[in-house]
Order: C-alpha cells, then sequence, then structure tokens
C-alpha cells in the first residue's frame, strides 16, 4: 500500500468554546479526489487550514505529503496548492501578473515563472484574458485564475474549499472538468461541499462531517446505498396537507417520511416501487390530499447526507431540510 | 506539459536570508506594479490629497491665520502637512492589510513556500516607497508654491528622514489594525475617519499656544506634534512661540516617540500575525 497523501489522526481545534474539529480521522490515498462533505459550520474549512499549515491543531496529528503539518510546515507548503472560498488573486493585477507573482513567490526564476504563467493560463483557458486586469473577469475566470494559482508548481496535494461556490451552471461544469484533468494527472485532491452532487460527480470517496465529527465514510455508491433503495417524492398542493400526509404516509407504509415544508415535499424510502405507488395514490385519494407531482427516484447523496446528519426529521415539524443538524 | 519542482527548502542561514529578501521583493513588486496598473488611482489617493490640502489651508485659510512668534503661514504649514501625509500612511497601510488579510491573499502567501517574514516585510517596502515618493511630490509642491528650506540640504533631508521614521512608525499601527479588525470593515472606516482629528489634536495646522490650555498640553504631546516641531526647525520655518520642554527638545522627542511606538506596536502587530493561525 502507498502511504496516504493526505492521514489525520484524532485531529482536534477549538475556537473559544465552540469545537470545529473533534477528533477527525481521514486518509487519502495518493492520486484520488476525496469528497468532505458537511452543512455550514462542520468544520470543513478549519479541516483544509490545518492541513494547508494555516491553522494550528489543538491535538491530533496530521501530515501531508508525507510530511507534518505543524512541524515540517515548510516541506508541505512547497507540496500543496490550496484555493479557498473566495479567489485569492489580486484584483489591479492581471491575470498573467498574477501568476508570475505567485509562481516568484514559490522561487521560479523569473523566466521560468512567465513561462509557467502562459502554460497555465492556456491550460485554464484564460489566455485571452491574460493581460487585462482580473476585476474585469467574470465569477468563473476568477475561479480558474485561483485555481491556477494553486497548481504553479503542480502541486502532490490540491486543497480546493468549496470550489463552486458563487459559479453558475456554465463555470460550475468548467471548474468541475478542470479538477477530473488535474486529478488524472496524478494529483491528489481534497474538496470540502455542501453540494451532494459536487462529491457525486467529482470524488472518489466521501468523508461526510458534522459538528466537527466524522459521520460515516465511503464511496458516493456507497452513501447512497445507506440511504437505503429507491424513493418516491410527493409534492401536496397546500401546504396545511404537509403534516397529516406525512403522519398518513407513515401509518400506511410503516417507513419514516422525511418533510421538506420548503418544497411541499414528502420522500418517502421504497422496496417494491410499483406497490409502494398504488398504495400511496390509494391513500391520499382515501383522504383527499391533492398530490401535485409524484416522482419515483434512485436515491442521490442528499438522502444519505439527510439521514446521516439529520436522521429522519419528524414530519410534523417545521423544519427547513437545511437547518438539520446533528442531535 | 505540467512541471513539477521537487522544490528545496534552504537550509543554510544565508540561504533563508537570501529567499527573505527575494520574496519581500516580489511582494513589494505587487505595489509598485500597482502604481504601473492605474497610476490615475495611486495619484489620487497618495498625493492629489495632501497636495490639494497644502493649496486650500495655505491659500483659503492661510490669509486668516496668523503664527504666533511671527513668520508665513504657508511656511509654518508645510512641515505640518508632511506629516500630516505620514498619518494618512496609518489609513493605507490598514486597509491594505486587512483587505489582504480578509479576501484571502494573506492566506495565500502563508501556504506558499515562500519565507514567512516577507508577507509583512513586503507590505512595509511598498508603504515606505510610497510615502516617501509622496513626500518628494509634497516637496516639489512646495518648492512651486515658494516654500524653501532655509538651514540647508544636510538638515532639510534630516527632517525628511525624521518624518519617514515616524511613517515607519506608523506602519506597525497600520499593520497591527489591519489584522485587528480586518474582519470588520467598520473599523477600518473608523480609523481612517480619525486620521483628521488626531493631525488637528497635534500642531501642523496651528500653533498649539492658540489652544485652550488643556487641549494644548495634549497636542503638544501628540507624537505628531514633535516630528512636526523638529521639520519646522530643521527647514528653518517658523515654529509658533512655545517654549515647553518637549518644544525645546523636539528632535529628540522625533527620534524618541517613534522609537516608542514601534516598540510597542512591532511585537503586537507579529503577535496578531502569529494568531492568524490559531
Amino acid at each position: 500500500m502507498d502511504t496516504p497523501a493526505i492521514a489525520c489522526e484524532r485531529l482536534c481545534k477549538r475556537f473559544g468554546n465552540r469545537t470545529a474539529l473533534d477528533h477527525v480521522d481521514l486518509s487519502v490515498p495518493p492520486g484520488t479526489v476525496h469528497g468532505l462533505l458537511g452543512p455550514n459550520g462542520a468544520g470543513k474549512t478549519t479541516a483544509v487550514r490545518v492541513l494547508a499549515t494555516l491553522l494550528r491543531p489543538d491535538a491530533g496529528r496530521a501530515r501531508v505529503a508525507g510530511f507534518d503539518v505543524t512541524r515540517q510546515a515548510a516541506q508541505v507548503r512547497a507540496r500543496i496548492g490550496l484555493a479557498g472560498q473566495n479567489a485569492a488573486v489580486d484584483e489591479i493585477l492581471s491575470g498573467h501578473q498574477n501568476l508570475v507573482m505567485f509562481g516568484r513567490l514559490c522561487h521560479l526564476p523569473a523566466g521560468a515563472a512567465r513561462k509557467r504563467a502562459g502554460e497555465l493560463l492556456s491550460q485554464f483557458a484564460l489566455t485571452e484574458a491574460g493581460s487585462k486586469p482580473v476585476r474585469q473577469y467574470s465569477g468563473g475566470m476568477r475561479r480558474r485564475l485561483d485555481l491556477a494559482a494553486s497548481f504553479i508548481v503542480a502541486p502532490r496535494v490540491l486543497f480546493l474549499d468549496e470550489p463552486a461556490t458563487g459559479l453558475d451552471p456554465r463555470g460550475r461544469n468548467e471548474v468541475w472538468q478542470m479538477i477530473r484533468a488535474l486529478a488524472a494527472a496524478g494529483t491528489t485532491v481534497l474538496l470540502t461541499t455542501q453540494h451532494l452532487e459536487e462529491a457525486d460527480q467529482l470524488a472518489d470517496a466521501v468523508t461526510v462531517i458534522a459538528a466537527g465529527r466524522v459521520i460515516a465514510e465511503g464511496t458516493p455508491d456507497e452513501l447512497k446505498t445507506l440511504a437505503g433503495g429507491d424513493r418516491i417524492d410527493v409534492t401536496v398542493r397546500e401546504a396545511g396537507d404537509l403534516a397529516p400526509a406525512a403522519r398518513l404516509l407513515r401509518a400506511r407504509l410503516g417507513v419514516p417520511v422525511r418533510a421538506e415544508p420548503d418544497r411541499r415535499e414528502l420522500s418517502v424510502p421504497v422496496t417494491d416501487r410499483l406497490a409502494a405507488l398504488t398504495q400511496i395514490i390509494g391513500s391520499l385519494r382515501d383522504e383527499n390530499i391533492t398530490a401535485e407531482d409524484i416522482t419515483v427516484r434512485r436515491p442521490t447523496l442528499d438522502d444519505a447526507f439527510l439521514q446521516l446528519t439529520g436522521q429522519h426529521q419528524p414530519p410534523d415539524r417545521t423544519l427547513p431540510a437545511a437547518e438539520v443538524s446533528t442531535p | 506539459m505540467t512541471i513539477t519542482l521537487a522544490l528545496e527548502i534552504p537550509r543554510t542561514f544565508r540561504s533563508r536570508v537570501g529567499w527573505a529578501i527575494t520574496d519581500t521583493w516580489v511582494v513589494a513588486c505587487r505595489d509598485l506594479a500597482h502604481w504601473r496598473r492605474q497610476p490615475g488611482a495611486v495619484i489620487a489617493n497618495t498625493l492629489v490629497f495632501p497636495v490639494m490640502i497644502v493649496l486650500m489651508f495655505g491659500y483659503l485659510l492661510g490669509g486668516a491665520m496668523t503664527v504666533p512668534g511671527g513668520g508665513d503661514y504657508r511656511d509654518f504649514l508645510m512641515p505640518g502637512m508632511f506629516a500630516m501625509t505620514m498619518v494618512f500612511g496609518i489609513g493605507a497601510t490598514l486597509s491594505a492589510v486587512s483587505a489582504d488579510a480578509a479576501r484571502g491573499i494573506t492566506d495565500r502567501f502563508r501556504s506558499l513556500p515562500m519565507a514567512a517574514p516577507a508577507v509583512i516585510a513586503g507590505r512595509a517596502a511598498a508603504d515606505m516607497l510610497n510615502s516617501a515618493a509622496a513626500l518628494v511630490v509634497l516637496t516639489g509642491c512646495g518648492l512651486a508654491t515658494g516654500w524653501q528650506p532655509h538651514r540647508g540640504a544636510a538638515r532639510a533631508i534630516a527632517a525628511l528622514g525624521l518624518l519617514l521614521l515616524l511613517r515607519f512608525a506608523f506602519l506597525w499601527i497600520g499593520v497591527y489594525l489591519g489584522l485587528r479588525f480586518y474582519s470588520s470593515p467598520e473599523a477600518v472606516t473608523a480609523v481612517r475617519t480619525l486620521e483628521f482629528p488626531v493631525g488637528f489634536l497635534g500642531n501642523p495646522f496651528v500653533a498649539v499656544s492658540t489652544m485652550p490650555a488643556w487641549l494644548g498640553a495634549i497636542a503638544l504631546w501628540n507624537p505628531l506634534s514633535s516630528t512636526v516641531t523638529a521639520a519646522r526647525q530643521l527647514f528653518g520655518d517658523p515654529v509658533g512661540a512655545n517654549s515647553s520642554w518637549i518644544t525645546s527638545h523636539a528632535i529628540v522627542m522625533a527620534v524618541a516617540w517613534p522609537l516608542l511606538l514601534i516598540v510597542v506596536f512591532f511585537p503586537l502587530s507579529l503577535h496578531r500575525y502569529q494568531r492568524l493561525s490559531r
């Protein structure tokens, strides 16, 4: 077995009386894309900042590319790239000037830094905009430049903190393609995200954290299996029908029912799809509840995520799905 | 296509110092590149404002001003304006430091295999160059409107040196406040708003003897006032009659005050910088 590109043992970090990381263990094999998944405030960014040598852990150990993040920070920094939540590039300078500056700070000689800046601009489809000031860039272009800046010396390990934040679908797809290309070239990527689709699209393996603790690990498929088979989603027409409908389906089908009041939607795990569908339609008709839409679908990572972080929401509580937290 | 550098971390003291110097220069060059990219903004920020104030105070208000102990008000004002330009530097440093910290640029620097002190040293070098340039322009503006040093080039240069020493002290106030308050833009604005009152609560614009006694005492012990008085003496400009101890030891105090500020704010800045990783 190769030594892992990222290895954390019982990593802890507190800010005042808030625990950001609570004995986090993590092991990422080299050359893979690993997703760190969790709601806001779960500790994802803190974990990345510790691994990128920006924060000192209070306890536990972390090694990146074979070096200890606290005792061998300089060696770690020589082997990592970091792209944080906001594009950390100089707005006034051009894209090319930014990359040359960061290249010089990675101790490339001036000529090599310029050459590398040119290569990166073309690799990240920014050649045309290369001489324009960054403030004229679109969100997607900025993000790509930021990614390029984190890739100057082809890092062994690349940390991406919510790489698709603030991008439109096209910009997001562009960034995803870049990440796939970098991973294919052998870089180990650790990316944080709250979007399950993103982890599903990119990650070989996923660690789910909530309130600073690891609550699940596995491939996206394994996590989906945790969510249990297929699901049927029912959208009711009247918001007032949501709670009665949830109680009804829970009683008739004998399974946990998840309610999402924002979308007037109930989600029901099912095993025999046709039988369940018939039963649901029958039950709703009996109680005179109008369904606007009924969908049969495969489970998503969202289902696994809600299952893991929120357990099952009691359907008669009107808590938005996004605010689910661990007990 | 991609270069993979087996980056060697320098092991000897000499090569580490070499890295630190190169990195500092690269970071400072970022600011110099801003000059080239937007000369207009740089001129407006660092140069037009002081020049405008010289003209406003010199010509619009100057007629109504008399300097206690005699002398021309515009001659009295020039050293004050030099010093005010140094005060405005606090806000410039503060804004730059807090913007970089807030927008993740400081973090990017900290995640690079660069010499750690270079992040702040580069800022310091760029700001000192900016302020030196502002002094040169303001001097030109003074000479063009009839002001001149009366006591020779050596003393004039000594005066400019004292002004830059004050700027260097203010630099660390700016770095400290920038790292302390980068997450609250209101605090940054507040400090910038306070620059003028700090100036008025000293002697750059009027002689302290024209103020109520208690206020004059505060103005007299404003570190800014010692540098202004020392510069007035060295340029041979009117000082504004004052016989207090601190005025008669202005040159000593123009060295002592900045050193004291550096002794306080340099360690505070480093402490704040190290706290970024906590």
